[in-house]
């Protein structure tokens, strides 16, 4: 693991009584491209402004490469930010805006030049440096606020939902472009998104925060597949949530009693939990197999098996989502990718099925 | 939404009638028959004679009176330009407060409206004269008596009190406007606050700083209670003079043609406004 650039050490930021930002620590590591994912009014912006020095903590402290941040005010500090609104100098040509922290650093001249020349080629804007940004795009805005915020090379580029205000083509774009910009300059990126998406897309590593908390920091598979909770389960992602009972738990297989389910869901590993205690199983929606079944046959022997009816499905191109009705009521999410361009055995509504998963198919949730 | 009038146009004209009535029998027409009354002469006591004559106003050419017009566009400028000073760091104080307080500040700002300017003028010479607030707090550590009332300083200092609200709303106005985080880049890409005001909000606000300029330049232009209750006798502004050929001179045609001078230097001032405005509009379209 490479150095630690970033240390976030217990920070809580209030607002009278509310706590934005709720004892939060986080080490972010140099050259890494970090996410702080959740749901807006999740305390992840604020995060961010504490970063950049425009929101003071209330408790705690943050160091940037070991540097103590507290009391360092926003204009000396070796993080740069883009905007969400990109905040592009409207008064200023395209080059004017790149080169204005350059100015304000007294740089020489013909250095600035030299500087604002290669930012713009970095982010593509070559030939538009005399343009001023209301005869730009949002796309070209964005990349104006890129550039201006990289030409000064800091420890540290903070991105406040970079893709947002974007229209999805160009956001699509955008990801893998800013993902390659970050290998190219090597400067640890801290990004702020709503998007699940675009963070497991673009990032090395995730931070989802929920009212305030951080609830999990985890690579973007890790944070799919091994989800810490509920949140993080349901936030990431689309998710079948059980709960149930912790009825044995062995090194090498477990088994869950739920009656949401209307019947046992098995493992094959140990859950380190108490046995008896409550529990909640996670279950993709990908990772359900769906089956015909002839109205009343008898269930297979097979463990992790339940009948079902097609309720509702969706058509969404490269999948279709299916709703499908247990015994007790309650309706399961189940996607199938449409392989070939059309399903020879596609199923249709009001259709009987039968519903399984593997044995390690469930992430097994203790809060 | 906004309408196309034409498509309603009953509606439109109950709403524009009355007021379009009021403003041209009580503006219109007195202000046309001062107009005319600037090319007449007086034949009588009462009467005034429209003889399209261009002496009145060859009379303003005599260096009196020229001096006392000259004379009321510094002293109007320097009011502008200290409200300007004074009234920066009051909007962008105001601008900055957090949201309970701006209220308050604001009304701060404008409870002096509401008070009858002969009152709030009588109380400043309550605390100018030589036995007034001021010289006795001065008179403690020894200061002073220092002559503060009925002299040009005065005259100033009255009309920056006077119309600093004219100034800071306008300029509170165009400051709450600004992106805050266009200010919030700026200090991100190293620019300390001063040079944060003097390369963004200066720039950015300067169409609101010039309107505030401008609504501030006019009334005190035509000032007339507050140099002549606080002034000396070397303060005379043109207000005075009007008003002075109007009442005690009984020379309507010469006051008539001083006010529309007064009128023409306004026009000019605003024309002025308009046009650097294009301009910088233009140059930000182009450029």
């Amino acid at each position: 693991m490479a150095k630690t650039l970033i240390s976030i050490q217990n920070i809580t930021k209030r607002f009278g009584n509310f706590a934005a930002v709720d004892d939060v620590s986080l080490e972010i590591a140099e050259g890494e491209f970090f996410a702080l994912l959740g749901p807006s009014g999740c305390g992840k912006t604020t995060l961010l402004r504490m970063l950049a020095g425009l929101e003071m903590p209330t408790e705690g402290q943050i160091l940037i490469d070991g540097q103590d941040m507290s009391r360092v005010p926003p204009n000396k500090r070796p993080v740069n930010m883009v905007f969400q609104s990109y905040a592009v100098f409207p008064h200023m040509s395209v080059k004017a805006n790149v080169g204005y922290g350059l100015r304000i650093d007294k740089v020489a001249k013909d250095e600035i030049e030299a500087r604002v020349r290669e930012a713009l080629a970095l982010v593509k804007l070559d030939g538009l440096e005399e343009r001023k940004p209301d005869q730009l795009s949002g796309g070209q805005r964005q990349r104006v606020a890129l550039a201006r915020a990289l030409v000064k090379r800091p420890r540290v580029l903070l991105l406040d939902e970079p893709l947002s205000a974007l229209d999805a083509k160009l956001r699509e774009a955008m990801r893998s472009e800013l993902a390659q910009i970050q290998e190219k300059v090597g400067v640890t990126f801290v990004m702020v998104t709503h998007d699940q998406d675009e963070a497991l897309a673009m990032a090395t590593r995730c931070g989802v925060m929920h009212r305030g908390v951080l609830q999990q920091v985890a690579a973007p598979s890790d944070l799919y597949e091994y989800p810490n909770n509920r949140f993080v389960a349901d936030f990431i992602g689309s998710v079948n949530l059980f709960e149930g009972t912790l009825t044995i738990d062995e090194p090498d297989h477990a088994m869950i009693e739920s009656e949401e389910l209307g019947g046992p869901i098995h493992l094959d590993h140990g859950v380190t939990g108490a046995t008896g205690a409550t529990v909640w199983a996670a279950l993709r929606p990908e990772k359900i197999a769906m089956a015909h079944r002839d109205e009343g046959a008898a269930a297979p022997q097979e463990t992790n098996v339940v009948p079902g009816v097609v309720r509702h499905l969706s058509y969404l191109g490269n999948e279709t989502l299916y709703e499908v009705e247990i015994a007790c009521g309650r309706r399961i999410k189940v996607t199938r990718s449409n392989v070939a361009r059309y399903e020879e055995r596609g199923f249709s509504g009001g259709e009987p099925v039968w519903l399984s998963w593997h044995p390690r198919a469930p992430a097994v949730l203790l809060s | 939404m906004e309408q196309d009038w034409k498509q309603s146009r009953g509606s439109f004209f109950t709403a524009f009638a009355p007021p379009a009535f009021w403003l041209t029998l009580f503006f219109l027409v007195p202000l046309a028959i001062i107009w005319a009354y600037s090319f007449g002469k007086n034949i009588s006591m009462t009467e005034v004679a429209v003889t399209g004559t261009l002496s009145n106003y060859a009379r303003i050419a005599d260096p009196v009176y020229i001096s006392i017009f000259v004379k009321s566009i510094v002293y109007a400028a320097l009011t502008t330009f200290l409200c300007l000073i004074v009234g920066f760091p009051v909007a962008l104080a105001i601008t900055f407060a957090p949201d309970k307080a701006k209220a308050w500040l604001l009304l701060l700002i404008m409870l002096p409206f509401w008070t009858n300017l002969l009152v709030r003028t009588y109380a400043l010479m309550a605390v100018l004269r030589t036995e007034g607030y001021v010289n006795t707090v001065l008179g403690w550590i020894g200061i002073g008596p220092l002559p503060l009332l009925h002299n040009n300083f005065a005259v100033v200092l009255g009309l920056v009190y006077v119309n600093l609200p004219f100034l800071v709303l306008p300029l509170y106005s165009a400051l709450d406007r600004l992106d805050r985080s266009l200010l919030e880049a700026s200090l991100d890409l190293g620019a300390g606050h001063i040079r944060t005001i003097r390369e963004i909000v200066i720039p950015l606000a300067l169409p609101g700083i010039l309107s505030g300029l401008l609504i501030t330049f006019i009334p005190a232009l035509g000032s007339y209670l507050t140099p002549d209750l606080l002034g000396g006798p070397d303060s005379q502004m043109i207000a005075s003079v009007i008003e002075r050929n109007f009442k005690r001179a009984n020379d309507w045609p010469f006051g008539s043609a001083l006010s529309f001078i007064l009128m023409y230097l306004t026009f000019f001032a605003i024309a002025a406004q308009t046009l650097v405005a294009a301009r910088r509009r233009k140059a930000g379209g182009e450029a």
